[in-house]
C-alpha cells in the first residue's frame, strides 16, 4: 500500500506522462441505419482540463460521450484513452478503461429499487472494493456532493437536483480521472443547475477532467472554458474560454 | 458473499418463477429417481441370475433318493457341471416355509409330500444349461426340467422395455427442465436490462454481472434435484409397491441391490446431474441474452 502510494506520487511529480488522457484521430461514426453521427473528429483533451461540448440536438455530442467509454465503436479512425487504445483494446480490459471514467446522465438513470446509498455503492462493489472500503468512501463522497443524511432515501423520494447529485456521487466514487456529463442540467431549474454546476466545477478543480455535453448557454458563457462547438457531426470550432452563440 | 446475497435477492423479487421452476426440477427429478432405481435394481437382478446358469431338475414323488443320487453322479461325470445341490422334499418344506413364513394358511395346506425333490444344477457355463438339461429329460424319473435361462430372458425384455421408456420420459422431462430455467433465467435478464446497462457502464466485468444468474440456475438444479430425489427415494422404498416387488430382500432374494453405498452413489449423481442441468440452463441463457 505504502509503495503504491508512493509510486504513484512519485509519477505525479516527475513524469509528465498523465498530462494526455483523451485523444481523438479522424474519428468518423456511422450507424447502420446510414446516419453519420460524426465525421473526421480530431481534438485532445489534457490532464484537468473542463470542456464544454455543445451543439445543436442531433450533432453528435451523445455520441462522442459514448465513443470515449466504448459503449459505441467507432466506423474509422482511432481514439485513445489514458493508456488504452480503443480500437485494439480486449474485451476483458473494457471494465478498467470504464473504471478510470465516471458518467452522469441527463435522466439520472439511478436503479429505483436501490436506496442513495445502494446506487452510488454500485461502482465501488463493481471494482470488488471491501465492505468497510465502501463505506468509507461513500461517507466522504456523499460529504462531498452534499447528500450527507439521505442515505436511506430511494430515487422517488429525491428532488431532480438531489438525484443529479447522486448521479455525480455514484460517477464519482471510485476517483475517476474523467468524467463525462451528458446534458446535467436539462431537466434542473436554474438555480439547481448551478448548485450542480460548481460542484462539477469544483471536482474538476481538484483534478478531474469533465466533458459536458450541454445546452445551456448561460453556463457555458459564465464559467468560459474550453468549447467544442458541433453540428451535423463535424467540429465547427474548438477554442479556449468560448461562449455560446457566436457561431 | 455479496455474490449469494444478490442471487438471494433475485429469488425473493419473483418468488412464483422461481418456484416453477424449482418444482419442474423436482418433479423431473422425482421422476428419475424412480426409474434410476427400478432399472437398477433390475439390471442388478438380471446380472446375479446370469452370473448363475442354473438348471432345476424336478423328480416324480415315486423317484427313490438313490436313483436320484445315480443321476447326480452321471451329471457330474461329463465335466460340464460346476455344483450339484440335492433337495429332498423335507428340505423343500423347509424353503417353503421360510418363504412364506407370514401366511400360515398356506403353510397348513403344505406338507414334504405334495413338494418335489429336485436337483439344483449349476453349469460351468451356461452354453452347458441345454446339454445337461438333455440328460436329465430321458430320465424317467424326472417329471420337469426348467431352465433359469428362460426367466433370464423374460426378465431381460422386461427390463430392457423399462429402460426405453424410461429414458424416454426421462430425456423428455430434463429438456423441458432445461427451458424452463432457460426462459426463467432470460426474464431475469431482461427484467434488469437496465441495471445490467449501467453496470456495464461503471465497469462491471462481464462475470461480475453473470455470475449470480448462473448462481440462480444452479440453485434451481442442485436444490430441485436434492429435493425431488429425496422424495424419490423415500416414496419408492416405502411404497407397497416396493415393499411387494421382488426387490425387497425379504422375498429370500439371494442379492440385495441396494445397498446403502450404491445408493449414496445414485443419490450424488443425481444431484450432480440436477446442478449441472442447471448450469447449463443459465450459460445457455446468459450467452444468449448477456452478451
Amino acid at each position: 500500500m505504502a509503495k503504491s502510494i508512493f509510486c504513484s506520487n512519485f509519477r505525479r511529480l516527475f513524469l509528465p506522462i498523465r498530462s494526455l488522457m483523451i485523444k481523438f484521430e479522424k474519428v468518423t461514426k456511422k450507424f447502420p441505419d446510414g446516419t453519420i453521427a460524426l465525421s473526421d473528429i480530431d481534438f485532445e483533451v489534457k490532464d484537468k482540463e473542463f470542456v464544454f461540448v455543445i451543439g445543436p440536438s442531433g450533432a453528435g455530442k451523445t455520441t462522442l460521450l459514448r465513443l470515449i467509454t466504448h459503449d459505441l465503436l467507432p466506423t474509422s479512425g482511432s481514439i485513445v484513452v489514458d493508456k488504452f487504445n480503443l480500437k485494439k483494446i480486449p474485451a476483458s480490459h473494457i471494465p478498467q478503461l470504464r473504471r478510470k471514467i465516471g458518467i452522469i446522465f441527463q435522466d439520472y438513470k439511478l436503479l429505483v429499487d436501490r436506496t442513495l446509498w445502494e446506487n452510488v455503492a454500485l461502482t465501488l462493489e463493481v471494482m470488488g472494493r471491501t465492505e468497510k472500503e465502501i463505506v468509507q468512501e461513500i461517507s466522504e463522497v456523499l460529504e462531498r456532493v452534499g447528500l450527507s443524511g439521505k442515505e436511506n432515501f430511494f430515487p422517488q423520494q429525491l428532488s431532480g437536483g438531489e438525484s443529479q447529485r447522486t448521479t455525480i456521487a455514484r460517477a464519482l466514487a471510485g476517483q475517476p480521472d474523467i468524467i463525462l456529463a451528458d446534458e446535467p442540467t436539462a431537466d434542473l431549474d436554474p438555480a439547481t443547475a448551478w448548485g450542480i454546476i460548481s460542484l462539477l466545477d469544483e471536482i474538476n478543480k481538484a483534478g478531474t477532467i469533465i466533458l459536458m455535453a450541454t445546452h445551456n448557454a448561460e453556463v457555458v458563457n459564465t464559467l468560459s472554458r474550453r468549447v467544442i462547438y458541433l453540428d451535423r457531426g463535424k467540429i465547427v470550432e474548438d477554442k479556449e474560454k468560448g461562449k455560446y452563440g457566436t457561431y | 458473499m455479496a455474490l449469494i446475497k444478490q442471487t438471494a435477492k433475485n429469488l425473493r423479487r419473483s418468488p412464483y418463477q422461481a418456484l416453477t421452476a424449482l418444482v419442474i426440477v423436482i418433479l423431473t427429478f422425482f421422476l428419475t429417481s424412480r426409474f434410476v432405481l427400478l432399472t437398477f435394481g433390475a439390471q442388478r437382478m438380471l446380472a446375479f441370475f446370469e452370473s448363475r446358469p442354473q438348471v432345476s431338475i424336478f423328480f416324480k414323488d415315486s423317484a427313490k433318493e438313490e436313483d436320484i443320487k445315480k443321476i447326480q453322479q452321471e451329471l457330474e461325470a461329463t465335466g460340464k457341471v460346476a455344483q450339484v445341490k440335492y433337495i429332498s422334499k423335507e428340505e423343500a418344506l423347509s424353503i417353503y416355509r421360510e418363504q412364506n413364513k407370514e401366511d400360515p394358511t398356506l403353510l397348513e395346506l403344505v406338507t414334504a409330500d405334495i413338494l418335489p425333490a429336485s436337483l439344483e444344477v449349476s453349469a460351468k457355463d451356461p452354453k452347458y444349461l441345454s446339454d445337461i438339461a438333455e440328460i436329465a429329460k430321458t430320465k424317467g424319473e424326472v417329471e420337469e426340467v426348467v431352465f433359469q435361462k428362460e426367466v433370464v430372458d423374460q426378465l431381460k425384455s422386461w427390463t430392457n422395455s423399462i429402460r426405453t421408456e424410461g429414458l424416454v420420459t426421462i430425456g423428455s422431462l430434463g429438456l423441458v427442465s432445461l427451458v424452463i430455467i432457460l426462459s426463467i433465467i432470460a426474464m431475469r435478464i431482461s427484467a434488469r436490462r437496465e441495471e445490467i446497462n449501467i453496470m456495464q457502464l461503471v465497469g462491471a466485468t462481464p462475470w461480475y454481472i453473470r455470475a449470480p444468474f448462473v448462481l440462480e440456475g444452479v440453485f434451481y438444479g442442485f436444490v430441485g434435484s436434492f429435493i425431488g430425489s429425496a422424495i424419490g427415494f423415500v416414496v419408492f422404498f416405502f411404497s407397497p409397491y416396493f415393499q411387494n416387488s421382488i426387490f425387497n430382500p425379504l422375498f429370500g432374494l439371494p442379492v440385495n441391490p441396494f445397498t446403502p453405498v450404491i445408493l449414496i452413489i445414485v443419490f450424488v449423481i443425481l444431484v450432480f446431474v440436477g446442478a449441472a442441468l442447471g448450469i447449463l440452463g443459465s450459460f445457455l441463457a446468459v450467452f444468449r441474452y448477456l452478451r
